[in-house]
């Protein structure tokens, strides 16, 4: 075959449009962006008989060709524009049965476009639960189409489309309405001006309110007679065409189309009731917010265990067996560990999207945003706020992502600006750490005072999420006139299958999207630590070395191997005593000895890389640093994980573990020595109260994350916005971190 | 008995009879919203907004700002609120 039939998939929402692309195309489907904007767009292959293959494209749902949104005119786009590589041989209409008559208002607009339409009826399943009976053939004739009557949960029906998608060219291109009738003097006179084009086309193109194809809208706004039609006129006229479409489906679903009510059973009202209570309502919500969270903080803590030892030995495994050299240094140290900072939040994402995509296939998430939009208004969200907000508390870069839901571009804009405040996972371990350091033992009402502490910050993040909207929505002034209109689709059991296609498909944007940043700077923080220009750097052996002939090794090693050696002899003792081993004295000490040079190797080894570190680009840019950050409470070294962590906040306790030169990450190791380590201003242990709470609050508010900035910008197709974010955040961050610390030092 | 949607109980019904402002969003009149349909409150939200109604078999949730402006004449005799 030399040409693919290029097929368009177009419906309302809730129609089961995604199923049926899930169907026709299996795996063989990709998700990108339509070139500038950011509108997901889905294709993929379907192979027919004969060997003809489908190029399928599933196109954003759409109520209708008048577009509200930049997601409805890239539907629209394509159908008008012949021209594009992707214009539909044939369409695809997405209708469900019980919605049958809002589904064809769509259906007869891309009729009258004179594109050969396939109008496929899904949830074929649900007509004998409801009622319903369908004249098929006389449907067919009357909307002068091919009808396929599909289940995509029974699987029935599939193949009946395909069948029709291949034999595309017997369908009729004739239109449905001529909606001239709604203004005769108008539409004459558009015909005399552009006798070559479409009356429906041109119509199109002159009432979008979003501005595209600009040449022909050009075109005809450069023509005075019909600039002229003000735009509450044209309002009025496209509702005279809806009335006159639905006037037309009306005719013609009376005589095919019969409801049984009196058969019809209804689980939405009984659901509505249960789910949309006053107290209930709020009571499941809660209970589902609370599964969500175990799920994403306790269940995904083994597989991100794993991950994480897999790359630690990965890494090691590269070290022992390339030669060394700077090549390896990269891979292990550079690409290896980016690569792992990315992996391992795949299973708190993956957790994420799979209750997510469960609660919107089953139809409930519309409930949840018709209890919550009222609470979320007054802070200038909405209720479509919500479900970001939650994904926020795993990651805020999907959770951006899904503000594209949200219709009014002012609330969407706040919500895409203060997601970032909620506690995301990557904070997670730096909490953990610093509360473990600073927070006294002991509890109140029965809760410890750590746990106590964790369940504070994710109230902190949160509150500074809601104050700031409230602020936001005070100082942005937009003029949006939108509207907030939630379809509230019927309840439905969630096939697993669409469920798993989701989970694939975020997680998969997910590692591409915000991975290739995580790692690009994971690489560049590499150069910069492990390269430097001065003399110390180049010398570090030596210098390294003379140091510790001359005073021994730094008071922490010095310490910790001693104690080492101490529990080793203990331990030797013990076996020995207990006839284990039998040992004699001389042999003892030969063991020790053997265990002595090893920590000595590994001690200088680690103070080598230490001191490296200290006097390498990154250290520089540290101790550059040191007098902004001291007001906070912290030293160079904090200074240096800090910047480090501007790309991503978990490379924070990484990086505090190299430059302590504990060489592991084993976190009882890096918490001893962070605890030993002395403030040289003030002579106290540097991680103490004051400069511990002043960290906590600081990464409670810094926007530190790289990926949410270039996913901010992608979303508001600016630059703007992710630098006011930026500038915002941290500096608020600044401040509250330094009254903090001045307060309680 | 004239009222606009905004007004009416739950499970109470009317028909719609003509939109106060033509800035109605056309989506609405897509779901159905049109002048001769039949309209019933399903839902009102907790703190008595959003309100969630079945106009012409489609069930959508609207605020009441956009619910004040369809006007209606009610179906049955209980005066609406």
């Amino acid at each position: 075959m030399s040409k693919q039939i290029n097929v368009a998939l177009i419906g309302n929402p809730n129609t089961g449009k995604t199923s049926v692309f899930n169907q026709l195309t299996g795996l063989k489907q990709k998700v990108g962006n339509y070139p500038g904007i950011t509108v997901e767009k889905k294709e993929g292959v379907c192979k027919l008989a004969r060997g003809v293959k489908a190029h399928i494209i599933d196109l954003p749902g759409t109520y209708s060709l008048n577009t509200t949104s930049l997601d409805e005119s890239v539907a629209v786009e394509l159908l008008l524009n012949k021209n594009d590589k992707d214009h539909p041989d044939v369409a695809v209409v997405i209708s469900d049965v019980e919605n049958l008559k809002r589904n064809l208002l769509l259906f007869t607009q891309i009729k009258d476009l004179n594109i050969p339409a396939i109008l496929v009826i899904n949830m074929a399943d649900r007509m004998s639960r409801k009622g319903i009976t369908l004249d098929i053939p006389l449907l067919e004739e009357k909307l002068d189409t091919k009808i396929a009557l599909i289940s995509t949960r029974k699987g029935t029906g599939i193949e009946r489309l395909k069948e029709l998608i291949a034999d595309y060219r017997n369908i009729s291109t004739a239109k449905n309405v001529d909606i001239t009738v709604i203004a005769p003097e108008y539409f004459k006179r558009l015909k005399e001006t552009f006798p070559k084009q479409d009356l429906y086309k041109l119509w199109l193109v002159i009432t979008q309110d979003v501005n595209f194809m600009p040449i022909e809208k050009k075109l005809i706004a450069d023509d005075a007679s019909f600039s002229t039609k003000s735009k509450s006129e044209l309002k009025r006229l496209q509702q005279k065409e809806t009335i006159l479409r639905y006037q037309f489906i009306n005719g013609i679903l009376k005589e095919t189309y019969k409801v049984d009510l009196a058969a019809a059973k209804g689980l939405r009202a009984t659901f509505d009731k249960v789910l949309t209570h006053r107290v209930f309502g709020y009571l499941i919500f809660f209970l589902i917010l609370l599964l969500i969270f175990q799920a994403i903080y306790s269940w995904s803590e083994y597989p991100m265990d794993l991950i994480d030892e897999l790359f630690a030995s990965a890494s090691e495994w590269v070290k022992d067996t390339l030669p060394s050299g700077v090549f390896t240094n990269l891979l292990a140290e550079g690409i290896l560990a980016g690569i792992g900072g990315i992996v391992i939040f795949i299973p708190q994402i993956a957790f994420l999207f799979f209750f997510i995509s469960l609660l919107e296939e089953s139809g409930y998430m519309s409930r949840v945003v018709f209890l919550m939009d009222r609470v979320m208004r007054p802070f200038g969200l909405s209720g479509k706020s919500v479900v970001p907000l939650i994904s926020g508390t795993a990651c805020a870069i999907p959770a951006i992502m899904a503000t594209r839901t949200i219709e009014s571009w002012k609330e969407r804009l706040i919500t895409i600006l203060v997601t970032p405040f909620t506690t995301c996972s990557a904070r997670l371990p730096i909490y953990l750490i610093i509360i473990a350091l600073i927070i006294p033992e002991g509890s109140f009402l029965g809760l410890g005072y750590k746990p106590l502490t964790l369940m504070l910050l994710y109230l902190i993040g949160f509150g500074a999420a809601i104050i700031s909207a409230m602020v936001l929505n005070k100082i942005l002034q937009f003029k949006s006139r939108t509207f907030f209109v939630v379809e509230m689709p019927n309840y439905k059991l969630p096939l697993l299958k669409n469920v798993g296609y989701t989970v694939w498909e975020k997680t998969k944007s997910f590692v591409l999207g915000a991975g290739k940043i995580i790692l690009a700077i994971s690489v560049v923080l590499w150069f910069l630590g492990s390269n430097g220009h001065s003399e110390e750097f180049k010398n570090a052996e030596q210098i390294v070395a003379q140091r510790i002939e001359s005073e021994g090794f730094s008071p922490f090693n010095q310490a910790s191997i001693s104690e080492n050696l101490t529990s080793y002899e203990n331990a030797l003792r013990d076996s020995i005593a207990q006839n284990t081993y039998a040992l004699n004295e001389s042999s003892i000490a030969d063991s020790l000895q053997l265990r002595k040079t090893l920590l000595f190797e590994r001690a200088l080894h680690q103070e080598i890389s230490s001191h490296k570190l200290e006097n390498s680009y990154i250290g520089n840019m540290g101790k550059a640093i040191e007098p902004v950050v001291r007001p906070l409470g912290y030293d160079w070294k904090i200074g240096i994980a800090v910047l480090t962590s501007f790309a991503a906040r978990e490379v924070f306790v990484g990086t505090l573990a190299t430059i302590y030169s504990v060489g592991s990450d084993e976190e009882d190791t890096i918490k001893n020595r962070m605890a030993a380590e002395v403030n040289p201003y003030t002579n106290q242990p540097l991680f103490n109260l004051a400069s511990g709470i002043s960290l906590l609050l600081f990464y409670a508010f810094a926007m530190q994350c790289m990926s949410t900035l270039a996913i901010v910008k992608r979303e508001t197709n600016s630059w703007k916005w992710p630098t006011v974010q930026l500038v915002f955040m941290s500096s608020f961050a600044y401040i509250v971190a330094l009254i903090a610390y001045q307060v309680l030092k | 008995m004239e009222a606009t949607v905004a007004q009416l109980r739950r499970g109470q019904k009317g028909i719609i009879k003509e939109f106060a402002d033509e800035t109605l969003p056309i989506k609405l009149l897509e779901l159905g919203c049109l002048p001769g349909n039949e309209v019933e409150m399903v839902q009102i939200a907790p703190l008595n907004d959003p309100i969630y109604i079945n106009v012409n078999g489609s069930h959508i949730a609207i605020r009441r700002e956009t619910a004040n402006l369809i006007e209606l004449e009610l179906i049955d005799d209980t005066p609406a609120l």
